[in-house]
């Protein structure tokens, strides 16, 4: 941390000001950090920590003047950025530092070019003619591992996908070569696979120009890929700020130790289920077809979201399936509980075949096959309390409205909340609050099978750890099957004792966890387990044996 | 509604205007037997009296007729003109809305070609086609604006179902059991509410507006006094006697600009940006 040389970059008790009844004064409160010439520092906290705000009041985007700096002093190569003048902090922003946003598919400008978008910051900041200029872009966009410099530059950016996308942003921001670069979350909106390219590119390139690094992040795997310091953020706060190696081995502050030992990882596992009896539901070579865009009297394009998949589910046993956006995994889901209509196939169910069946007579398998959803944000009607929301389901199968009222308040205690909270309303509560209320809907009908879509992708990494343990504890106590569809291979081992991996509408491998992460056969399997990031950093023993235990814990309730 | 709708309503000052405005209009329409006990078509005075003439407060028209007793009953007609017609289009648009944004496929084309065909004929055309089929009469005026007025609200209705129809709650209840239509009208209608009353809120406005050009034509109802109709009467003598068009068609303005400004106020109080910083109602 102590280098000899003046730091690229230097935050001085910076505070970030937020206006007046707000729950905190402050969204950044006397935060010290510095970047010095080839250094990575990771900023890590969860929603609401601060960690972008600090990135914004750097470059000058904060959204003055309800929020503004109140204090301190950020020094760019010696200059304080927040007193000098406007033209010449414009000049700064474009020279002396870029940076990469979280969102790749809102980031550029749909009505223009790559190469136009890229040349914009060049024509500003440097006095390359054209022709200076167009080879440039074409260098640049060659930098970022992008094929085709020559076709991509004439290119609109619907044409990209997430991840060349976000190339395009990291080509922008190197575009003048600064001398710091400020990552705001730059990976999380990709695919795992597309994750480690992204940070590998950002590495190179780091190294390469030898710029400072400013990369913020929720994530500990990514930390521990790229970090060579670390500030952990909590409520505007810096609570811990040390060399990598030591906040990941041997962090210090009870917030940090909290965090790492939240990180999901792959733990010894708990010994294999055995299967026993006949499967609950056997999913038999299904088929999925969408028709994208058509309309009257015109047929759209096909667009096959699930072919010839086979899974089976035994009662008390939780399947995951993984796969990375647009793999067809939502769709199975959403296949088996109703929500889809299968093209082909058999979905069998306790030996009714589900395909097929008309809404009425698929009505009453849906008290057996419930779901819990992605966003806790979305999945609530905002409408209606609590109470209501969790007895709809049996009120609508004839249970009468007072007793489904106070089965909905048992309910809430067994995930976790008061049972006084069920005449509150949805908006009321935080997201990993409202994910409950969701198991709760769920539970509420007595359900045979559980299908989890994504149901803590939207959850900071602390309250994911709290539902995955609800969920996993919930499935002993009442012997539930679940299906639980997640991107992330990591979450999927702490909960799965079966693993399906998909892939472009397919199941190319189907093994037990074990199996799958210590013996993958299908290359594709292989991809995604190396692209786990930070896959080489041990997650300290201390703190691994509060969840290894849990883990290890004996299967007593499975009926 | 709840104390938060009230207060952003009342951070706009136009919209207050408006509202105190409509109260007024309201009144007016409520006490006008007490105001002006005699009808408004009796002769009470010599024609073409100027305003603040002896008995006639806004003059006389061309018959004699008290031109303030003719906008005070006319209130009457456009208030409940405005008001039906403005009800009876929302219930055709939004239960076709809902039904072709709920269901999608060829529900959807089909009753989106039914509204297409509504809208490429010109509204006000079609409604005094409308009214000279069905005679005159109050009940021809609400159908006919009534049936031109529902196909935007109809699309609206359409656009909140449609995007509200995939939402993760909307999915829990069918994955819960619930009844189509229970799902319609109990969790995806409350839901897409705010921008139908904000509609429909000017929707009353436009009909108020047709109202007075179809008795503006002499399409009125003939036993009833209404402001187009004296604005209708009046239009032979426009230079002489400015008055006798004027004060109804002031009526007219000052009315439907109350209505636009309290739509815009429920605009404000129910915008969906609220729900979305996560407010939910």
């Amino acid at each position: 941390m102590s280098t000899a040389k003046q730091p690229v970059l230097e935050l001085r008790n910076l505070s970030v000001s937020l206006p007046p009844g707000g729950d905190r004064p402050f969204a950044v409160e006397q935060v010290n950090l510095r970047v010095a010439a080839k250094e990575i520092l990771c900023i890590v906290g969860e929603s609401g920590s601060g960690k972008s705000m600090v990135a914004h009041a750097i470059m000058g985007l904060l959204p003055e003047p309800h929020v503004k700096v109140a204090a301190g002093e950020a020094l760019l190569n010696g200059e304080n950025l927040f007193t000098m003048s406007r033209t010449r902090q414009r000049q700064v922003r474009g020279v002396g530092m870029g940076m990469i946003f979280q969102e790749p598919m809102t980031a550029l400008n749909p009505l223009m070019r790559v190469g136009e978008q890229i040349e914009e910051a060049l024509r500003l900041h440097s006095d390359l003619d054209g022709r200076g200029r167009r080879a440039r872009v074409l260098e640049l966009l060659a930098d970022v591992g992008l094929p085709n410099p020559e076709d991509l530059r004439r290119s609109y950016p619907f044409r990209l996908s997430g991840g060349q996308r976000q190339r395009v942003m990291i080509a922008i921001a190197l575009a003048l070569e600064p001398d710091l670069l400020i990552a705001d979350e730059p990976t999380t909106a990709l695919d795992v696979t597309t994750q480690k390219q992204i940070l590998d590119l950002i590495r190179k390139v780091q190294a390469e120009k030898g710029m400072g690094v400013i990369f913020i992040t929720h994530d500990f795997g990514v930390v521990a890929e790229i970090a060579d310091s670390v500030a952990v953020m909590q409520h505007g706060r810096c609570v811990e700020y040390a060399r990598a190696e030591q906040v990941l081995n041997r962090p210090e502050h009870t917030y940090t130790r909290e965090l790492i030992a939240a990180v999901p990882h792959y733990i010894e596992h708990r010994e294999d289920f055995v299967r026993e009896g006949t499967a609950l539901l056997k999913a038999d070579s299904v088929r999925k077809v969408f028709q994208v865009g058509g309309g009257f009297l015109r047929r759209g394009r096909e667009l096959i979201a699930a072919d010839n998949v086979s899974l089976t589910i035994h009662p008390g046993e939780t399947v995951g399936v993984v796969g990375e956006s647009g793999s067809g995994k939502s769709t199975l889901g959403r296949c088996i509980v109703g929500l889809h209509k299968a093209d082909g196939g058999r979905i069998v169910f306790q030996g009714t075949d589900l395909v097929g069946l008309s809404r009425k007579a698929f009505r009453p398998f849906r008290k057996d096959v419930q779901m819990v959803f992605q966003d806790p944000y979305a999945s609530l009607n905002p409408r209606y309390r609590v109470a209501d929301i969790i007895s709809q389901g049996p009120i609508a199968f004839g249970t009468p409205r007072k007793k489904a009222h106070e089965r909905a308040r048992e309910l809430l205690e067994l995930v976790g909340l008061d049972a006084s909270v069920a005449r509150r309303f949805p908006h009321e509560f935080s997201g990993g609050q409202r994910q409950r209320i969701s198991i709760a809907r769920a539970l509420a009908l007595d359900p045979k099978l559980l299908i989890a879509d994504e149901p803590v992708s939207a959850l900071d990494v602390s309250v994911q750890t709290q539902v995955l343990d609800l969920l996993d504890d919930i499935r002993y106590q009442l012997g539930l099957a679940m299906l639980f569809i997640t991107h992330d291979l990591r979450v999927a081992a702490q909960v799965c004792d079966t693993i399906a991996v998909m892939q472009t509408g397919r199941i190319v491998e189907l093994g037990t966890c074990r199996d799958v992460f210590s013996n993958p056969t299908h290359s594709y399997t292989r991809t995604l387990l190396d692209a786990i990031p930070g896959q080489q950093w041990e997650i300290p023993a201390d703190l691994r044996h509060l969840r290894g235990e849990r883990a290890r814990r004996p299967r007593e309730v499975s009926r | 509604m709840n104390r938060d709708f009230w207060n952003a309503f009342a951070s706009n000052r136009g919209a207050l205007v408006g509202l105190a405005i409509l109260v007024v209009v309201v009144l007016m329409a409520i006490f006008a037997d007490v105001l002006y006990p005699r009808s408004p078509w009796s002769m009470v005075t010599a024609p073409f009296q100027p305003p603040l003439s002896d008995d006639v407060l806004l003059g006389s028209d061309t018959l004699g007729r008290d031109i303030a007793a003719g906008v005070v009953h006319g209130s009457r007609v456009s208030l409940l003109i405005g008001l039906i017609s403005s009800l009876v289009a929302l219930f055709i648009g939004v239960t076709l809305g809902a039904l072709a944004g709920y269901f999608g496929g060829w529900v959807d084309d089909a009753i989106m070609r039914f509204t297409e065909l509504f809208q490429t004929i010109p509204n006000f055309v079609l409604a005094v086609v409308l009214v000279a089929i069905f005679t005159p009469s109050i009940y021809s005026l609400v159908a006919a604006i009534a049936i031109v007025s529902w196909p935007p609200l109809a699309r609206l209705a359409r656009g909140e179902f449609l995007s509200l129809r995939s939402r993760e709650f909307v999915l829990a209840a069918v994955t819960t059991g619930q009844s189509t239509p229970r799902i319609i009208l109990r969790e995806i209608l409350p839901n897409s509410l705010s921008p139908i009353i904000v509609a429909a809120s000017l929707t009353v406005a436009t009909a108020i507006l047709l109202e007075s050009a179809l008795s503006f034509l002499g399409l009125g109802d003939p036993n009833m006094m209404s402001w187009g109709y004296q604005i209708g009467a009046a239009r032979t003598v426009l230079r002489q006697a400015w008055w006798m068009s004027f004060f109804p068609g002031i009526a007219i303005l000052i009315t439907v600009l109350a209505i636009n400004l309290v739509g815009e106020g429920l605009n404000d109080a129910l915008n969906p940006k609220l729900a979305r910083k996560g407010r939910g109602r």
